[in-house]
């Protein structure tokens, strides 16, 4: 129902993204060389480095970088929710909104739920890509292989299917972590106390839940496979 | 200067209400009509349920029991629609101010304006804020971010946001508290000023007994949740009765 929250969902949009992006982008380039890295040793016990990029490319797209951008998010994205709206609850800012005949749930409440949702397929988008780099790199720097050849080693194990899977999860964890920051940041009762709680119960319960989420689809993903 | 009541049109009307909270009950019936243009003080202690009464008005919280009819309507028995749009009848000003703490004077006084009246154009919008601003003589401070305003500054900012809407009723929680003096008569003139120049009704929950005295045409005592008083400040004040007398005598430092 109009009016729609434009500007507010563009700036939780920099702000679930944007701002996201120099942690995941850390986390993910290491995420990729020490997963490499580990890797190697047992790969060339049996004589198969050259299945790195193909083992590296499956174990990033299809759950290190949704499950870790994800859990991330979770601390970063999931407290601020909680602890922004639960700062407005107990400062009866969130009263102030509805009083003034605005709907506090639409302003708040949807735009960053929307936000989390449509940001975090791009953040592990972003995040494969990130740890793909990083693996490119260690792999380089030991094998000599050149770009073109680990990305097509790489992509040659991938499928439509584990991409979808990806941006699905991604879709999932980001919903999760929109609806678990808002709803405890919302709700937030007893002052600074009740802040620190609803930021902290926001981070856990999205963690909790995301785990939870991550086995049923891959269970599901596994049985249509 | 307070305004002279001489209209018998009834703005807010409270009949039987009660509210309890678990096991606690804090209003035990309450039972009162402000009309147009009147100023009514609420008083009474600490956790009296003063501030309760104004949220059930502005529909924050829901009676137990009981009738609140604002302008007419009965607030709790409204679709969301028409709570909406009789809120925007009714200022409520908060004991914290509540100004939103992401967004400078300008905008905190945007946000309401611009979601209820979508038919303003930019300078529409623009003269809004700045009337507002120097009804309550802070344009100077348009650009700036509430953490950057003093105590009663952010009071009157408060006040401004609620004005934008062009109010029928007043809701002033706690209007002096945390204030000095000198910003204490500055908001008491404010309040006295909305009466006149927007013609509200207003109920101000207080402690204060200048801001009782300044500002509202009617008082009325709130005592183990019901209004154990109400009169003019002299008439509530003339009792004998021992609860009034120590609130009147440690508010006009006539204690040990």
């Amino acid at each position: 129902m109009p009016p729609y929250e434009w500007k507010e969902i563009i700036n939780q949009c920099y702000s679930v993204g944007y701002k996201s992006l120099p942690l995941i982008s850390l986390t993910g380039f290491i995420i990729g060389i020490v997963f490499t890295k580990q890797s190697r040793p047992s790969l060339a016990t049996f004589g198969a480095s050259s299945w790195l990029p193909s083992l590296i490319s499956i174990a990033i797209i299809r759950a290190l970088a949704p499950l870790v951008t994800a859990l991330i998010a979770a601390g970063k994205v999931g407290s601020n929710m909680g602890a922004e709206l639960g700062s407005m609850k107990v400062t009866e800012q969130i009263d102030a909104m509805e009083v003034s005949a605005t709907n506090p749930f639409k302003f708040l409440v949807v735009t960053r739920i929307l936000a989390s949702t449509l940001m975090m397929p791009i953040l592990v988008f972003y995040s494969g890509l990130v740890g793909m780099l990083g693996a490119y790199m260690n792999i380089h720097q030991n094998e000599l292989t050149s770009f073109t050849a680990f990305f097509k080693s790489a992509f040659s194990t991938i499928s439509f299917l584990d991409i979808n899977a990806s941006i699905f999860k991604a879709i999932v964890y980001g919903f999760t972590i929109g609806v678990a920051g808002c709803y405890q940041g919302y709700y937030a009762q007893n002052g600074t106390q009740g802040v620190g709680r609803a930021a902290n119960t926001a981070v856990v319960v999205s963690m909790f839940l995301i785990f939870i989420e991550e086995m049923i689809i891959v269970q599901f993903v596994n049985a249509i496979r | 200067m307070l305004s002279n009541i001489d209209n018998k049109e009834v703005v807010i009307s409270i009949k039987g209400l009660t509210k309890s909270f678990g096991s606690l009950a804090v209003l035990k019936g309450i039972d009162i009509d402000i009309q147009k243009g009147e100023n009514l003080a609420v008083l009474g202690r600490s956790g009296s349920g003063k501030s309760v009464l104004i949220k059930i008005i502005s529909g924050l919280l829901k009676p137990d029991e009981g009738v609140v009819k604002v302008l007419g309507q009965e607030v709790d028995s409204l679709s969301a629609a028409a709570l909406q749009a009789l809120r925007l009848k009714i200022g409520f000003s908060f004991q914290s101010s509540a100004l939103y703490d992401s967004m400078s004077v300008r905008e905190n006084l945007e946000f309401p304006l611009v979601r209820n009246k979508r038919d303003l154009n930019k300078n529409q919008v623009n003269e809004a804020i700045e009337e507002v601003l120097n009804e309550v003589g802070l344009i100077k401070n348009i650009n700036q971010m509430p953490s950057e305003l003093s105590g009663g500054q952010k009071k009157r900012i408060g006040i401004a946001r609620t004005l934008i809407l062009k109010p029928e009723a007043m809701l002033y929680d706690e209007p002096t508290s945390g204030l000095d003096p000198m910003t204490c008569i500055e908001i008491n003139n404010l309040i006295l000023k909305v009466q006149e120049q927007y013609k509200t009704s207003a109920i101000i929950i207080t402690h204060d007994l200048t801001c009782a005295k300044t500002t509202a045409n009617k008082v009325a005592m709130l005592f183990d949740g019901k209004f154990s008083t109400q009169g003019t400040f002299e008439e509530v004040f003339a009792s004998k009765e021992p609860s009034i007398r120590s609130f009147y005598d440690y508010n006009f430092m006539n204690h040990p």
